[in-house]
C-alpha cells in the first residue's frame, strides 16, 4: 500500500467518507441482488438531495427544503451523543432527553402565554432546559454514584416516553393521539423559507440548529470547560490527579448533551407539526443521534455532515418508494455504515500489520 | 553433550513498529548463571519470552543441547525442561504451596487428588537446593522472597535444567537478594543452567559467569563477568560512558513545609494501609521513602495529594491544612506530583504536550480569556520553552501527541509541568522507572536542582540506590508505618533492608 492510502487511513475524516462510500457500494449492490435498478436509487438520491429530477427534467425545491429540515434532529441529536462521547461517556439517552423536549415544548405552546415571538422562545427554552435536567440527572447518578450512564439513559427513555403520554393526554384537546392546534405564536415557521423552497416544512429550527453547532465547536475546543471535558474524556485518571473536577465535567456534560436532544424535540414538536402528538412510540432520532456522531467522529463539521447525509437518506425514501425501491434500503445503508465505522479497528489493525510487513523487509526477514 | 545447554542463533522479531530483536544470538554454556543485559526496551524480555514459547521468533533457530528445537508454546518449552520464575509471580494466594506447585499436573491416586505424596516431593526439593519453604503453608502468610522461592520449585518440580529468572530482584529487600544470590550459585552446582535477566550490574558482577548484552534489539556482545568492571558492563549497555555518582552539594534546610501527623488511610476493603504516619519534610530537602513495593507507599502519597481519602490525621503544606480540600485546591496551595503511573495519571495521551503542560493551570488567567476561551498560542509559546528547557525530544515540537513520546520524554513532559509550577512541596514517586540511563540522570540532576533551590521534596522509590544516592532523609517503611527515619551517610542500605523487612535499627533520628 502506498504512502498516500496510508495517510488517508491514519485521518479519521477520510475513513468516514471511506465508509460512507463503502456503505452506498453494498447497499447498491443489494438493490441489484433483488432485482431493481440501483441507478433508480441514486436518482432519487439526487432528488432528495438537489430537487432535480433527472426522469423529467422538473426541478422542485422542496425536496432541498425537506432534506435539510429532516438533517436538523439528525444533527442536533449527532450533537447530544457527540458532546458526551468526547467526555468519555455513551449517552443512549437522547431519545428520551428529545421527548421530554418535545413534550414540554408542546406544553409550553399550548398553555404558554400567547405573545408574540416571546411564546415560541419560551418553548424551546423549556425544551432545551428539560432536556438538560434529563440528561444532567444521568451525569449526576455518574459521577457521584457511579450508575452506569448507559443503563440509565435507556430506563430514563421509557420513563420519557410514557410521562410524555401521561402528560400530554393532559393537555388541551387530547385524544389518544394528538392535541388542540398550537396557537400561531408558537409555532417557528418561516414564511420566507416556505416560499423560496416550495412549502417545505423548512423553519427557524435550523438556525437554532445551526447556532447550537456553533457553540458545540466552541464550547469543546475554544474554552476552559471544554479543555477540561477533552481530557476526562481522554484520561479521566489524569484529569482527576491534574485537578480537573471531573465530577463537575461529566455532571455538565450530560446536561449540556442532553440539552442538544431536548432542543431537537422542541424544534420538530413545534417545526413540522401544528398539534402537540400523544405519541406511542419512538422516533428515534435520538438512537440516530448516536450513529451521526459516530460516523461525523463527533466533531462539529463531522456529525453536521453526517447529520445532513442522515437527512437526505430519510428524505429519499418516499422518492425511492415511488420508484419501486424498498425504502428500508435506506436502513440497510445506515446501518452498514455503522457497522463499518465499527470496523475501523479493523483497518488498524491491517495497518500494523502492513507496518510489520514493512518492517521486517527492512531488516530482511524472509 | 554439546558445550552450550542454550544456543538462539539470529533471533528476530518485530513488532508493529518496533524491531524488538534484530538478529541476536544467545549462547549459554553448561552449568553457568549467564546474565542477559540490557536497559529497559533492549529487547531482553522478548528473547527470552521466544525461549519460552510466549512469542515465535520471525527468524533465527533455538538450538538446546545441540540439538535443534521448536518451542512452540510454554507447555512445549516445560517438556524441554524449560522453567520461567517471572517478575510478577503466578500464584494463587489462598493455596498451599503444595497446591500452588502441581496446578496444572495435579498427582491422582485412583481419581483422587494425591497432595501427600506431591507434599513430600516438594519438601524433598526444597531440601536439596536449601530453599526453606513450608509445602503446607498458605501463600498469602509466606513472605515476598518465600514466594518467589515458590516458583523456582515450580519450575524445579517440572524438572526444568534450564530456569530463567527474569529481574527476579525487583521486588525483593536486600537481604532477600542476598539469599536469592546464594540459591542461584546452589541451582547451578546442582547442575542447574540459569539466565538471569536484570539491569543491575552489582547483581551480576557477585553471581554470574557469563553475560550477553543487548541494546535497542540488537546484540552487543557476551563477555567473561571476571574480565570486565561494571563500568565497562554500563558502557556496553548504554553505548557510551556513564557517571555513576549524583554531585550534591551540601545545603542547609529551611522551615517545615510538609507535615504529616498521624495519618491513616483504610482501603476499599477496610484494611489499614497507612497506620498513624507521621513525617516532616523541609525546605531545600529531600526526604525518601524506602520500602519493598506494597507497603502503603501509593497509599500514603495518593492521601496527600487527595487522589485517595484519609481515615484520619492532618497534612500542613506550609502550615496550611490539606485534608478537606479538593486536588485542584491542594495543587494551588503548592503541592507538585510526578505519579508513578505517568501513562495513567501523568499525561493525557491524545492531548499535545502544549496540552499537557497546561493541564493543570489551564484555567488560570494564564490561558484563560474572556468568557472561558483558551489561549492554545500561550499555552504552546510556554511548551515549546519547556521542550527547550527540558530537553523533550518530540517530532513535531509542542503539537506532538504525548501518547506518541518515549517514555523518558513523556517523564519530562511531566517534569517540566511540575516542576514550571514552581511548587513548594514536591511529591515524587518512582520517578526513573522504566528509563533509559540518559533520562535517569537527566531526572535525578533535575531533582536536586529543585532541591537547590529550596524546594521541600519527598520521594518514593522501589530502587534502594536511587533513594541512598539522592536523599538527605531516609524514611523507611514498612506495612504502613515508618520504622525509623535516618540521615543520608547514617544508615547502610543493609540497615535499611533490615527495617525493610521490618525490624527497628539501633541509632534511628
Amino acid at each position: 500500500m502506498n504512502k498516500r492510502a496510508q495517510k488517508l487511513l491514519q485521518s479519521d475524516g477520510s475513513v468516514s467518507v471511506l465508509v460512507v462510500l463503502l456503505g452506498f457500494l453494498v447497499g447498491t449492490i443489494l438493490v441489484a441482488l433483488v432485482g431493481k435498478n440501483p441507478l433508480n436509487m441514486y436518482k432519487a438520491l439526487l432528488q432528495s438531495f438537489s430537487g432535480y429530477n433527472i426522469d423529467n427534467g422538473r426541478m422542485n425545491v422542496r425536496y432541498i427544503g425537506e432534506t435539510l429540515n429532516y438533517s436538523v434532529p439528525f444533527i442536533l441529536c449527532g450533537l447530544s451523543m457527540g458532546f458526551a462521547k468526547r467526555v468519555g461517556l455513551f449517552n443512549i439517552g437522547g431519545e428520551g432527553q428529545y421527548i421530554m423536549g418535545m413534550t414540554v415544548a408542546q406544553a409550553v405552546a399550548l398553555l404558554g402565554p400567547q405573545i408574540q415571538s416571546l411564546h415560541w422562545m419560551l418553548a424551546i427554552l423549556s425544551a432545551i432546559v428539560i432536556g438538560a435536567l434529563w440528561g444532567g440527572v444521568v451525569g449526576v447518578l455518574k459521577a457521584k454514584y457511579e450508575v452506569s450512564e448507559v443503563v440509565s439513559t435507556i430506563m430514563l427513555n421509557y420513563v420519557a416516553l410514557y410521562l410524555s403520554r401521561i402528560i400530554c393526554l393532559q393537555l388541551p384537546g387530547a385524544t389518544t393521539y394528538k392535541t388542540a392546534n398550537f396557537p400561531q405564536t408558537a409555532l417557528i415557521g418561516n414564511t420566507f423559507f416556505q416560499k423560496i423552497t416550495n412549502n417545505s416544512l423548512l423553519n427557524n429550527g435550523i438556525f437554532m440548529m445551526i447556532i447550537a453547532v456553533v457553540v458545540y465547536w466552541f464550547i469543546m475546543e475554544k474554552t476552559s470547560l471544554g479543555y477540561g471535558m477533552r481530557a476526562t474524556g481522554f484520561n479521566k485518571d489524569a484529569a482527576r490527579a491534574s485537578g480537573i473536577p471531573v465530577v463537575k465535567s461529566i455532571s455538565i456534560s450530560m446536561a449540556i448533551s442532553g440539552a442538544f436532544a431536548g432542543l431537537a424535540g422542541g424544534i420538530v414538536a413545534l417545526g413540522s407539526f401544528k398539534y402537540g402528538r400523544v405519541i406511542s412510540g419512538m422516533d428515534g432520532y435520538g438512537f440516530d443521534g448516536i450513529a451521526v456522531a459516530l460516523v461525523g467522529n463527533c466533531t462539529a463539521l463531522g456529525t453536521t455532515l453526517a447529520g445532513l447525509l442522515f437527512g437526505m437518506l430519510k428524505n429519499a425514501q418516499a422518492l425511492m418508494q415511488g420508484k419501486q425501491i424498498p425504502k428500508e434500503i435506506t436502513f440497510i445503508i445506515q446501518g452498514l455504515i455503522v457497522i463499518f465505522i465499527a470496523l475501523r479497528s479493523a483497518l488498524k489493525l491491517y495497518q500494523e500489520y502492513l507496518d510489520k510487513k514493512q518492517l521486517q523487509k527492512e531488516v530482511g526477514v524472509k | 553433550m554439546s558445550e552450550y545447554a542454550i544456543e538462539m542463533r539470529n533471533i528476530t522479531k518485530t513488532f508493529p513498529g518496533v524491531v524488538a530483536n534484530d538478529k541476536v544470538t544467545l549462547q549459554v554454556k553448561q552449568q553457568e548463571i549467564h546474565a542477559l543485559l540490557g536497559e529497559n526496551g533492549a529487547g531482553k524480555s522478548t528473547l527470552m519470552s521466544i525461549l519460552f514459547g510466549s512469542y515465535t521468533a520471525d527468524s533465527g533457530t533455538i538450538h538446546l543441547d545441540g540439538k535443534e528445537v521448536d518451542i512452540k508454546n510454554p507447555n512445549v518449552a516445560t517438556s524441554l525442561g524449560i522453567g520461567m520464575v517471572h517478575q510478577h509471580f503466578k500464584l494463587v494466594q489462598n493455596y498451599t504451596v503444595t497446591e500452588n506447585i502441581v496446578l496444572g499436573m495435579e498427582p491422582t491416586k485412583g481419581r483422587l487428588l494425591d497432595l501427600g505424596s506431591a507434599s513430600k516431593r516438594v519438601k524433598e526439593i526444597s531440601e536439596q537446593y536449601a530453599l526453606h519453604v513450608d509445602p503446607d503453608s498458605l501463600i498469602e502468610d509466606i513472605t515476598v522472597g518465600q514466594q518467589q522461592r515458590v516458583e523456582i520449585l515450580k519450575t524445579l518440580y517440572r524438572n526444568a535444567n534450564i530456569i530463567i529468572f527474569d529481574e527476579p530482584t525487583a521486588v525483593l529487600t536486600p537481604q532477600e537478594v542476598d539469599e536469592l544470590m546464594d540459591i542461584l550459585k546452589k541451582l547451578r552446582s546442582e547442575g542447574k543452567t540459569i539466565l538471569l535477566i536484570t539491569h543491575k550490574l552489582k547483581e551480576i558482577k557477585e553471581v554470574a559467569d557469563r553475560c550477553t548484552v543487548l541494546r535497542r534489539g540488537t546484540y552487543i556482545g557476551t563477555v567473561n563477568v571476571a574480565d570486565v568492571s561494571e563500568q565497562d558492563l554500563a558502557e556496553m549497555m548504554v553505548g557510551r560512558s556513564v557517571k555513576f555518582e549524583i554531585d550534591k552539594p551540601e545545603q542547609q534546610v529551611g522551615k517545615t513545609m510538609l507535615k504529616l501527623e498521624h495519618l491513616s488511610v483504610t482501603d476499599a476493603s477496610g484494611v489499614s494501609r497507612v497506620k498513624d504516619l507521621s513525617l516532616e519534610v523541609h525546605e531545600g530537602e529531600i526526604v525518601g521513602i524506602a520500602g519493598v513495593d506494597g507497603n502503603g507507599q501509593s497509599e500514603l502519597l495518593g492521601a496527600i495529594t487527595g487522589l485517595i481519602p484519609l481515615a484520619s490525621g492532618t497534612i500542613l503544606l506550609d502550615g496550611e491544612h490539606l485534608e478537606n480540600l479538593s486536588i485542584r485546591e491542594r495543587i494551588e496551595r503548592g503541592l507538585g506530583y510526578i505519579p508513578e503511573d505517568r501513562k495513567k495519571y501523568g499525561v493525557v495521551g491524545e492531548f499535545s504536550i502544549a496540552e499537557n503542560t497546561a493541564l493543570k493551570n489551564y484555567y488560570l488567567d494564564t490561558y484563560r480569556r474572556r468568557f472561558g476561551i483558551l489561549d492554545f498560542a500561550a499555552m504552546q509559546k510556554e511548551a515549546e520553552n519547556l521542550i527547550e528547557q527540558f530537553d523533550i525530544r518530540s517530532a513535531e515540537g509542542s503539537s506532538t501527541l504525548a501518547g506518541s513520546l518515549s517514555g523518558g520524554n513523556q517523564q519530562k513532559v511531566i517534569v517540566a509541568r511540575e516542576i514550571s509550577l514552581s511548587p513548594k512541596v514536591l511529591v515524587v514517586a518512582q520517578p526513573t522507572r522504566g528509563l533509559d540511563v540518559g533520562a535517569i540522570e537527566y531526572i535525578r540532576r533535575r531533582l536536586i536542582a529543585e532541591r537547590s533551590k529550596g524546594r521541600a521534596i519527598l520521594l518514593v522509590s522501589f530502587e534502594l540506590d536511587e533513594i541512598m544516592n539522592l536523599c538527605d532523609r531516609i524514611a523507611t517503611i514498612s506495612k504502613g508505618s515508618i520504622v525509623a527515619v535516618n540521615k543520608q551517610h547514617e544508615v547502610t542500605e543493609r540497615e535499611i533492608g533490615m527495617m525493610m523487612a521490618g525490624s527497628k535499627a539501633e541509632g534511628a533520628v
